[in-house]
């Protein structure tokens, strides 16, 4: 016979914060690109980036720091990748963004393969070569922060601005593609601080496909936060929670784990066809912006 | 003459610049490129073999390349494939395994049960988009991860064999199974190799593309779609239903997704097994884009993918340097070349100051 207190315990808050933390990192890079204006599908192969590259540092060089350093910087050039083919050259946004996914699908296995012999995983990394802590602090931090950057400085209201009619920020004075391309490298930096996470701070190596879908989740959490920061944060950790349940639950309740698993999707398309209160999604969001020539 | 040759330049440009950027990357992980593609299509072209495992490889491309089109073309970006081709394919097995009757019956039945799953879960966001204004690309991506959760839902907990190690379903019945290439050659007195996976699914895939073509330019519903696709508002104030037109282009594309499963359960593994998809979907979205969202053009695209596909595996016999991974990366490079064709546009003397179209 098992006890609801197997399940719901003191144990459960550190999973779920543990299992929200890729997922905070992630959504919180997104909002600032899409309430630029700039959507960003692009956070799953950038998590992948940035979970690959540290775990492959840290299996090179054993510095979990330099690691940490380098899937930021590999973040900040796939999201150049993203932000010079949306806004230089006004690609689809939801294309590139999932043709970035496609890449770090392949990518890190190609390179892996030739790196370490193996296209499966990275090899395993010793605790010393782990930053199972900082991540979580980032995450946490990164919430107020952003708030505070988005609603309270001269940055953030033209973040906002730009997002929402880049005409008039335009017409302003601000520039539409530079402060897009910054919100879109700070969105790169988050995100591949989340995978780093999944790969030196949750586990110890890379594989293929680790993401296992977190980005999408980390857009649908966006969402379900309606672009703002602390909303965000608490569907974060309301994904973070039904996914800890799930693992918890997986042979002892009767409740099929796919099932569990699926409940951010499902409450993301509830939250977008509008039966959950409203959403209210930048206004320029998606549009590629074209200064009026004369 | 002109268009046409405008029409090819930029997906070969996209083709061309892919793989330069391949060849970079092989060397880079310290193997000769030349060498490399030479593997990659002496084995997808040089032989009778390698011809039909590219065909078979190209098939399931074919009906997503379709379904991705035949949703952009009315302006909507179908993201959601890999799911609608998960649920038809396990639909198709579940009837092929369920109900023990003739073949002209149950082949006939399982691939409507094919095309009405994938109509269904196709058309659930093209519903959303026109009831409530949700958008496509989050919806169908949410169904994807949901697709997966149901069909291995399934596979696992009912029809699985017993002590299978593998999640798939059983068998469907042999009637069922649609034919080999060999035994439809067999018939007309040529002889082709049993053991190639090659089926009748190519076939099908071919009648699709001309389906799709005549859908879209010779029916008032695909005029109407595509006039929803280059203007909604514009197509509105000219009285056509724009919401119907978005479901309409849903339920096909997912459709057209869903025949997926008859080329993957009917022709070649003959049950369901979860996970087949090689990411065909995301796949898809580079081939209508590469194909330049026309039939024949996602015919030639498919062929170009099925074919690295097919010499995917054997660079990654070959080399052991290289892994079959590096077709997915040439797959997302051609979609990112072909995506911001704007980087093409030197080339043209037309000014487009405007931006794209």
């Amino acid at each position: 016979m098992i006890d609801a207190t197997d399940i719901i315990n003191i144990s459960l808050v550190g999973s779920t914060i543990r299992l929200a933390t890729p997922l905070i990192l992630a959504a919180i890079g997104g909002l600032y690109s899409e309430r630029a204006g700039v959507i960003n599908i692009a956070l799953e192969g950038i998590m992948l980036a940035g979970a690959f590259t540290a775990a492959a540092v840290a299996a090179k060089t054993g510095s979990p720091y330099l690691a940490a350093l380098s899937a930021v910087i590999s973040g900040v050039v796939v999201a150049l990748i993203h932000a010079v083919a949306c806004i230089r050259y006004r690609a689809d946004q939801v294309v590139i963004g999932t043709a970035i996914n496609i890449l770090f699908l392949g990518a890190p296995a190609l390179f892996s393969r030739a790196f370490f012999g193996s296209s499966g995983s990275t090899p395993q990394l010793e605790t010393a070569q782990r930053l199972p802590n900082l991540f979580i602090y980032i995450a946490f931090i990164a919430v107020p922060i952003t708030y505070f950057v988005l609603f309270h400085t001269r940055f953030g209201l033209r973040l906002r601005m730009v997002g929402e009619s880049p005409e008039a920020a335009d017409s302003a004075g601000v520039s539409v593609e530079k402060i897009r391309y910054m919100a879109v490298l700070i969105s790169g930096v988050l995100a591949a601080l989340g995978g780093a996470y999944l790969a030196i701070g949750q586990n110890s190596f890379f594989t293929r496909n680790m993401t296992a879908g977190r980005g999408y989740i980390a857009l649908a959490a966006l969402i379900f936060g309606n672009w703002h920061p602390t909303k965000t944060l608490l569907a974060c950790l309301f994904f973070g929670l039904t996914e800890a349940l799930a693992i918890r639950m997986q042979g002892v309740v009767n409740i099929p784990n796919q099932f569990i698993q699926m409940v951010p999707y499902i409450i993301t398309m509830i939250v977008l066809a509008g039966f959950i209160g409203r959403v209210h999604p930048p206004k320029a969001i998606g549009q590629p912006y074209v200064k009026e020539r004369r | 003459m002109q268009r046409i040759l405008d029409s090819l330049l930029f997906p070969l440009l996209a083709v061309v610049s892919a793989f330069l950027v391949g060849g970079i990357i092989v060397f880079l992980v310290g193997d000769n490129p030349l060498r490399v593609y030479e593997i990659f299509f002496a084995s997808a072209f040089g032989t009778i073999d390698g011809i039909a495992y590219t065909l078979f490889y190209a098939t399931p491309l074919i009906f997503t390349g379709l379904a991705v089109a035949v949703a952009f073309r009315c302006g909507l970006l179908n993201i959601g494939a890999e799911g609608q081709l998960y649920m038809a394919a396990f639909a198709a097995a579940w009837v092929g395994f369920t109900f023990n009757v003739s073949w002209w019956l149950v082949i006939p039945l399982c691939m409507i049960a094919a095309i009405v799953a994938g109509a269904i879960w196709g058309g659930i966001p093209g519903l959303l988009k026109s009831r409530f204004g949700s958008h496509e690309v989050i919806n169908t991506i949410m169904m994807n991860f949901i697709a997966v959760g149901i069909t291995s839902y399934f596979t696992q907990y009912y029809y699985r064999l017993p002590g299978d190690p593998i999640l798939q379903t059983k068998t469907i019945f042999p009637q069922a199974q649609i034919p080999r290439m060999s035994a439809i050659l067999g018939t007309v007195g040529i002889s082709f190799p049993a053991w190639l996976p090659l089926n009748f699914g190519f076939f099908i895939a071919i009648l699709a593309c001309v389906f799709v073509y005549i859908f879209l330019w010779k029916t008032k519903w695909g005029y109407e779609l595509r006039a929803v696709g280059a203007n909604a508002s514009a197509a509105e104030y000219g009285g056509i239903n724009v919401g119907r037109s978005i479901v309409l282009a849903m339920c096909i594309s997912g459709a057209l997704a869903g025949l997926v499963g008859i080329n993957e359960v009917l022709g070649y593994r003959y049950r369901y097994y979860d996970g087949f998809s090689a990411n065909y979907g995301f796949t898809g979205i580079a081939v209508a884009l590469l194909g330049r969202n026309h039939p024949l053009g996602i015919f030639l695209a498919a062929l170009l993918f099925g074919a690295l596909v097919r010499g995917g595996l054997f660079v990654n016999i070959f080399s052991d340097r290289v892994s079959k991974d590096l077709v997915v990366v040439l797959q997302a490079v051609i979609i990112l070349f072909v995506a911001c064709e704007a980087i093409f546009q030197f080339l043209q003397k037309r000014n487009l100051a405007t931006g794209k179209n």
